[in-house]
């Protein structure tokens, strides 16, 4: 495995999920030497290659510029009889308003999305939280506490990362109406945190292992215990690492459906707002107005996080992939 | 208590309810790690117990147990309290609308990965030291951070048959060609092609994957590797061809995979978009609506059970590449 680097900051991007030896040295590698190499190579570089690409990305982009058009298009007639495209000629301005956002975020009307949106935000925070803090133990039992069938325990783990989560909610909904738990959101947090851990713990143990060791031990010496260890010398190298899997979390919990729908039901107490819309998808049909400012509600968060923190992101994705 | 600790109603209770869950998260842990400091001289095991046991209880309650469960529901009957044996699997492999849904889901696993995994590739190839390069990324990458949902509810729209765009572009073509009064196909409605058209909305969404990561393998290659190709005179695509693709090939394999895991699991674009009607539904989705809609648990859990059955041989060769670093480490 190459491109591990001791700099804590590059720390990060070093090895590849499993030894596939996959992208190593994003994070630092092609800057130093590199950076001349590429300068001249991107000289050669034929502009219809760039042109090619500008076109294929903009493509991509229609999709989601169509409905972000019509949300702000004011005439509901206008959305249900004429294309987005034809309200861009500059006459067809005035119709731009931003009523279809104050229609779902009021609370009247089937579309409320305001109580879901809240929903989101709570399900969210400590379900991001919790698996990290808990995956951040194992990951340094793992890496810096010798025992025995530690080996053995981390393949399981690791193996676990792709088992897909349907196998275990049927009985986990049982499990959680026994214990009087059911359709309250400390089942959401339970199951994305349980759901989440073992790629949480592959990942931070990738990051983990790299840290020097000589740090590690140089605290064991002064008798420093593990727990000293893990949040004077460990966790403060560990911070980008837990940034990189924290978005992860964070889209996946903000975006998911599947457990959205079997443990948190529909109702505006509890349901985040990606299991309203999908309802709203079936229920309202053509109602594009609503559906278009619906879906850019729930979509602005974790596009500004996404955006705002895409260096991270980038890191997470190399060093240890997506679950599913 | 009910109110405050269980079931808020409030925009205030429900925040308030966040932050005592966090805080009782904090204090369960400062408990624990605290227990770990009280011995004097701290064993090896005791400590990796401390440290391990929190995580491994919930993989436990969560993960492993009700797997168990599940594999044994799957052979008993629908309210799982009689054995049938494997009636459960029988009754889905003999349904044709299951054998539909079987097809689509293979078609969803190959074709997926297939497709987004090269669109990936060429336009990471194409934007390699591109002047625009950064931004160029951003605009595939971005649907990465929608929701499957909203993707669906954004492509939904290109396919509405009166304002989508794809129905306009498709009627103005027609036009063109001179068909009288053309009318665009029900995109979503039509099998066995709607199949294909909710794939083009995972496709869109798992190429900005394929492409971050296999840019980053393209950019690790050494530059003495792409030289000594050139000198042996390759250019072009006979480069790409022979040096760029075998150097990247684990990457590819761990994209390719990935993005095969991500299709056979997902329902939600099926759901979202048009409910598995019309001979488009998905494994994923049937165990959805069995186990959650029509409270069949032996029929869903067997439907689970399918799809860990299908994940198997991704785990085992995960694990083999596992062992394989550890090894040369």
């Amino acid at each position: 495995m190459s491109g591990i680097q001791a700099a804590p900051a590059a720390v990060t991007a070093g090895s590849g999920r499993a030894g596939a030896g996959r992208g190593d040295g994003i994070g630092g590698g092609n800057r130093g030497l590199g950076g001349r190499a590429a300068r001249a190579k991107r000289n050669l570089t034929s502009p219809w290659a760039s042109g090619i690409a500008i076109g294929i990305g903009l493509l991509w982009s229609v999709p989601t510029f169509g409905l972000l058009v019509t949300s702000f298009r004011g005439s509901v007639k206008e959305i249900q009889s004429t294309g987005w495209w034809q309200a861009l000629s500059p006459s067809n301005w005035s119709g731009f308003s931003l009523d279809h956002y104050r229609t779902v975020l009021s609370g009247s009307g089937t579309a409320n999305l305001a109580d879901y949106f809240i929903n989101s935000i709570v399900v969210t925070l400590p379900a991001v939280v919790i698996p990290i803090f808990l995956a951040l133990l194992a990951a340094y039992a793992f890496a810096w506490i010798p025992f025995r069938g530690s080996n053995l325990l981390f393949v399981g783990i690791f193996a676990l990362q792709v088992v897909p989560i349907q196998v275990a909610m049927v009985p986990l909904l049982t499990q959680y109406v026994n214990l009087g738990l059911n359709a309250s959101f400390w089942v959401l947090w339970l199951s994305h945190a349980m759901f989440g851990l073992p790629l949480a713990i592959f990942l931070l143990h990738n990051f983990m292992k790299d840290i020097p060791s000589s740090l590690v031990e140089a605290a064991r010496v002064d008798g420093a215990g593990h727990v000293t260890i893990f949040f004077r010398v460990v966790l403060p190298l560990m911070v980008p690492a837990i940034a990189s899997f924290a978005i992860f979390q964070f889209l996946w919990v903000w975006n998911d459906l599947l457990v959205a729908l079997a443990f948190g039901g529909n109702t505006p107490d509890l349901a985040p707002i990606t299991a309203r819309l999908s309802d709203m998808a079936g229920s309202l049909g053509a109602k594009w107005h609503l559906l278009s400012a619906g879906a850019f509600v729930s979509m602005i968060v974790p596009m500004v996080v996404f955006l705002a923190l895409q260096r991270y992101f980038v890191r997470g994705l190399l060093a240890g992939s997506v679950k599913g | 208590m009910d109110a405050l600790l269980l079931h808020p109603t409030t925009i205030g209770g429900k925040l308030l309810l966040m932050v005592i869950a966090i805080a009782l998260f904090a204090l369960v842990m400062a408990a624990v790690l605290g227990l770990a400091q009280l011995p004097k001289r701290q064993t090896r095991g005791a400590a990796a117990a401390v440290f391990l046991f929190p995580a491994l209880a919930l993989v436990c309650f969560g993960l492993i147990y009700p797997a168990l469960v599940t594999i044994k529901n799957s052979f008993y009957d629908q309210t799982s309290t009689s054995f049938v044996g494997l009636k459960n699997f029988a009754t889905i492999l003999s349904s044709p609308e299951f054998l539909t849904t079987l097809r689509n889901t293979v078609a969803w696993v190959i074709l997926v990965p297939l497709l987004a995994t090269g669109i990936g590739l060429v336009y990471a190839v194409l934007v390699d030291h591109a002047r625009v390069e950064k931004f160029a990324k951003t605009l595939i990458f971005l649907p990465m951070a929608i929701s499957m949902v909203g993707a669906s509810i954004i492509w939904k729209f290109v396919y509405d048959d009166r304002v989508g765009i794809l129905s306009r572009a498709y009627r103005a073509v027609a036009g063109w060609l001179g068909a009288e009064d053309p009318t665009a196909p029900k995109w979503l409605m039509d099998a066995p092609w709607n199949t294909f058209f909710l794939m083009v909305v995972m496709i869109w969404i798992q190429a900005g994957f394929a492409m971050t990561v296999l840019s980053a393998a393209i950019k690790a290659i050494p530059d003495d590797i792409i030289e000594a190709g050139r000198l042996d005179g390759l250019t072009g695509v006979k480069l790409f061809r022979w040096v760029t693709v075998p150097m990247i090939r684990p990457s590819l394999v761990v994209v390719l995979t990935t993005v095969a895991m991500t299709a056979l699991k997902a329902f939600d674009i099926v759901r979202t978009m048009q409910g598995g009607h019309f001979h488009a539904s998905v494994v994923a989705n049937d165990f959805y609506t069995q186990s959650f809609n029509n409270h069949d648990k032996g029929v869903g859990a067997a439907l689970a059970v399918l799809l860990f059955v299908i994940v198997v041989p991704v785990i085992a060769y995960n694990v083999h590449q596992l062992r394989k670093a550890e090894d040369i480490r």
